[in-house]
């Protein structure tokens, strides 16, 4: 820890959330094995239906082999080499409120800026906060209860609501769909758990924490959200690890499912540890996010900011199924130093008039790389579908690239989409334009990204919007100029 | 106010200012004329603190207030806050950013720097839309991104518009003449006028009188080779524009 420490007061603008909490865990030896999958099960008291499930799902990942079609370059990944649990040691049971929590654990919190404490009723935010692999603490359960909201961890949502988890588990991203989520549903640990009743417009944001600590853990939380009809929830998720030599794997699973006239809007702000600059380090962060628009005027809103990760492998997705149900995707990915990001959507057209709008920003620096592949599909069904997708790419200097890869399959000829696309740089003449109108630089390119990501920001809850700014901020200070 | 001595710049290895010499008073208007390539930009831009450009020699010094500051020492960004503006020649695009934001964001910069009270937004509103009138700039244009899909002439608007909102101590205008019509040409030039007062100093570059017609100099200075090579009234203009730069480069060949 001290080590870290010393690192980051020598290094202005390094990575802040470096640090490693020192904290007794309980954790599994590293590999994965059938022993490993049943005694996660066990440790985490679930139903026996999910033993049959991570059983299923860790035996045909056995039969996969890891895809190698993204953008991206890396070590090949040792499964063996992995610990598959890792939980703060709990002193009896779970714990029931915050004073139940390992002090050093909330001073965690505390210097990620996100006190666990009432503070967060004042900016009307619901908390869940992950630890390596266990949920630690949820706020305003009360409150929620009141209106018939269930968030918890999945663990939780389990143990208490176990036929509501088995109705939608692995109905929107089952573990046939791809490599690493068969992993994830083998060795998922926690996440989080959302259920919004009938005709209930949640009264306040919900946001979950999550947090790498152990070294050589990898993290495979798995959230589930269902709206039942005519409900409404604001989903914010956030992100940070500590700063490692090594990589480390995070694969998660979120299914998102809303019934007819309900609204689900999630955002996330990504910073995990990206690598130091030669590309040392940082975490893997290979995630498989879906939402099933299943009722008739129904909307799932994906906005994102990725800012953080050696790697990211994401495609959050909707599937169109309801008629005139809406999708879409705003996000905002930058790339500094040797990171690399293969990120976009998926839009799968199904029912009639159903509406999907992709608006993507990517911003490089450096040596990285950063992809937008995405995919619109109008299936024979969806009569009237539309999509609108802009992806524009902002360079910042040379050595960077950006690449945009949209894929469109349409099936049904009444279908209209519209397609724009461009490439920027951030040149030394709008700097020294705005320069010699009186800011410095660091304004000069606060002004410049905002404008660029815009679009993206305005969809972010205003308290994420003013972090994401600052966050893209601080990584583009030392790429620029 | 600003006095300029001895002053080298280069870009790369491509010496341009080759001694130049100047002093600008309070109240005075300059005009620097030139055949092209002379080095008439390279002087605004090294005053402002382009940093393309190396000054290897000289000194460039601004009076605020009894003191003096040594510009050449200071980012562009604290020159700008000292009240050295630039008209640009070719006004850079901002995509995303609305003129508004930009005159805004400027604005209270230059009043932190200065210690005057910044303004509110809804105030600062009607302020800007006040000095839109005096360049005929439809107020609709401070919700657009920064010169983005401009006509030239609009572009050349849009900077005088932010001398008249940021009122700075001196305005260097380069070429802000050039690629504009009969009409646009009088309402640029009565911008100019509206912002000049006895506590300002004006520095324009141009390639013609008729800009003179209309904001009427107090110095003539013919930039050559990098040197001011004669300085007279506004009559040098006159003749320049009769006769071109011939009897002059003649005279110091």
């Amino acid at each position: 820890m001290s080590e870290n420490q010393t690192k980051n007061n020598f290094q202005k603008n390094d990575y802040k959330y470096g640090f490693v909490t020192d904290i007794e865990v309980d954790e599994l030896p590293k590999g994965l094995s059938e022993e490993i999958v049943r005694e996660i099960w066990k440790r985490k008291a679930e139903p026996d239906f999910m033993l049959e499930q991570r059983l299923k799902a860790f035996r045909h990942w056995q039969t996969l082999t890891e895809p190698t079609w993204a953008n991206v370059n890396y070590p090949k990944i040792d499964y063996q080499d992995i610990r598959y649990f890792s939980a703060p040691k709990k002193k009896e049971n779970s714990p029931k409120t915050l004073s139940d929590i390992d002090p050093e654990l909330l001073k965690t919190f505390e210097r990620l800026g996100i006190p666990l404490s009432e503070q967060k009723r004042i900016s009307g935010v619901a908390m869940d906060v992950v630890f390596d692999s266990v949920s630690v603490g949820t706020t305003f359960k009360e409150d929620l209860e009141k209106v018939g909201v269930i968030f918890c961890s999945i663990s939780e949502a389990l143990q208490k609501y176990p036929d509501l988890v088995k109705k939608y588990f692995g109905k929107v991203v089952p573990f046939t769909d791809n490599f690493f989520a068969a992993l994830n549903a083998a060795v998922f640990t926690d996440g989080s758990f959302v259920y919004i009743p009938k005709g209930v417009r949640c009264p306040m944001d919900l946001s979950t924490y999550f947090r790498i600590n152990n070294k050589e853990t990898g993290q495979f939380e798995r959230t589930l959200i269902i709206a039942e009809e005519g409900s409404y929830v604001n989903y914010l998720e956030g992100c940070t690890a500590p700063q490692y030599d090594s990589n480390q794997l995070h694969a998660a699973v979120v299914e998102l499912v809303a019934l007819e006239n309900a609204e689900i809007k999630y955002s996330t702000v990504q910073n995990w540890y990206s690598g130091d600059k030669d590309g040392k380090g940082g975490v893997y962060n290979f995630v498989t996010k879906r939402g099933l628009c299943e009722g008739r005027h129904s909307k799932i809103s994906w906005t994102q900011v990725e800012a953080g990760s050696a790697i990211t492998w994401k495609y959050p997705s909707c599937i169109l199924k309801g008629d005139n149900s809406i999708g879409a995707f705003y996000s905002v990915a930058l790339t500094n130093g040797k990171m690399q990001a293969d990120t976009g959507t998926k839009m799968i057209h199904i029912g009639k008039n159903t509406k999907s709008t992709i608006v993507s920003k990517g911003i490089s620096a450096d040596h990285s790389s950063n992809v937008y592949r995405g995919l619109v599909k109008i299936m024979p069904s969806a009569e009237n579908a539309r999509n609108y997708s802009q992806c524009d790419s902002m360079l910042v200097e040379d050595n960077c690239s950006a690449h945009t890869v949209p894929y469109i399959e349409v099936h049904n000829n009444s279908a209209v989409l519209e397609h724009e696309a461009s490439t920027t740089k951030i040149s030394a003449d709008q700097l020294f334009y705005l320069q010699s109108r009186g800011m410095d630089q660091e304004k000069a390119i606060s002004l410049l990204v905002n404008g660029f990501c815009k679009d993206v920001f305005k969809e972010l809850p205003l308290e994420f919007s003013v972090e994401a700014v600052k966050l893209i901020e601080m990584k583009l200070e030392n790429s620029i100029g | 106010m600003l006095e300029i001595k001895n002053l080298k710049a280069q870009i790369e290895d491509n010496q341009i200012l080759k001694g130049l010499n100047l002093k600008v008073k309070q109240g005075e208007v300059h005009a620097i004329m030139g055949p092209n390539g002379s080095g008439k930009s390279t002087l605004a831009k090294v005053i402002s603190g382009h940093p393309d450009y190396q000054v290897t020699e000289g000194e460039v010094h601004f009076e605020v207030n009894m003191k003096q500051k040594n510009l050449l020492e200071m980012e562009p960004y604290e020159r700008a806050r000292e009240g050295v503006f630039l008209a640009m020649q070719y006004p850079i695009e901002v995509p995303g950013v609305s003129n508004f934001t930009l005159l805004y964001t400027a604005f209270n910069e230059i009043c932190k720097h200065q210690g005057v009270e910044e303004m509110s937004e809804s105030d600062f509103r009607k302020f800007v839309e006040k000095k839109c009138q005096i360049v005929g700039m439809n107020p609709s244009f401070l919700d657009r991104s920064v010169n983005e899909g401009f006509s030239g002439g609009e572009k050349k608007k849009n900077e005088i518009l932010q001398l008249l909102v940021l009122n700075p101590r001196v305005a260097l205008l380069d070429e802000t003449d050039s690629g504009l019509d009969i009409d646009a040409l009088r309402v640029v030039s009565e911008g100019v006028n509206k912002y000049k007062n006895s506590h300002n100093a004006v520095v324009l570059i141009t390639h013609y009188q008729r800009l003179l017609d209309y904001i009427e100099p107090d110095f003539v200075h013919v930039l050559y080779k990098g040197k001011i090579i004669k300085s007279g009234d506004k009559t040098l203009a006159l003749r320049l524009e009769k006769e071109g730069y011939d009897w002059l480069i003649k005279d110091i060949q």
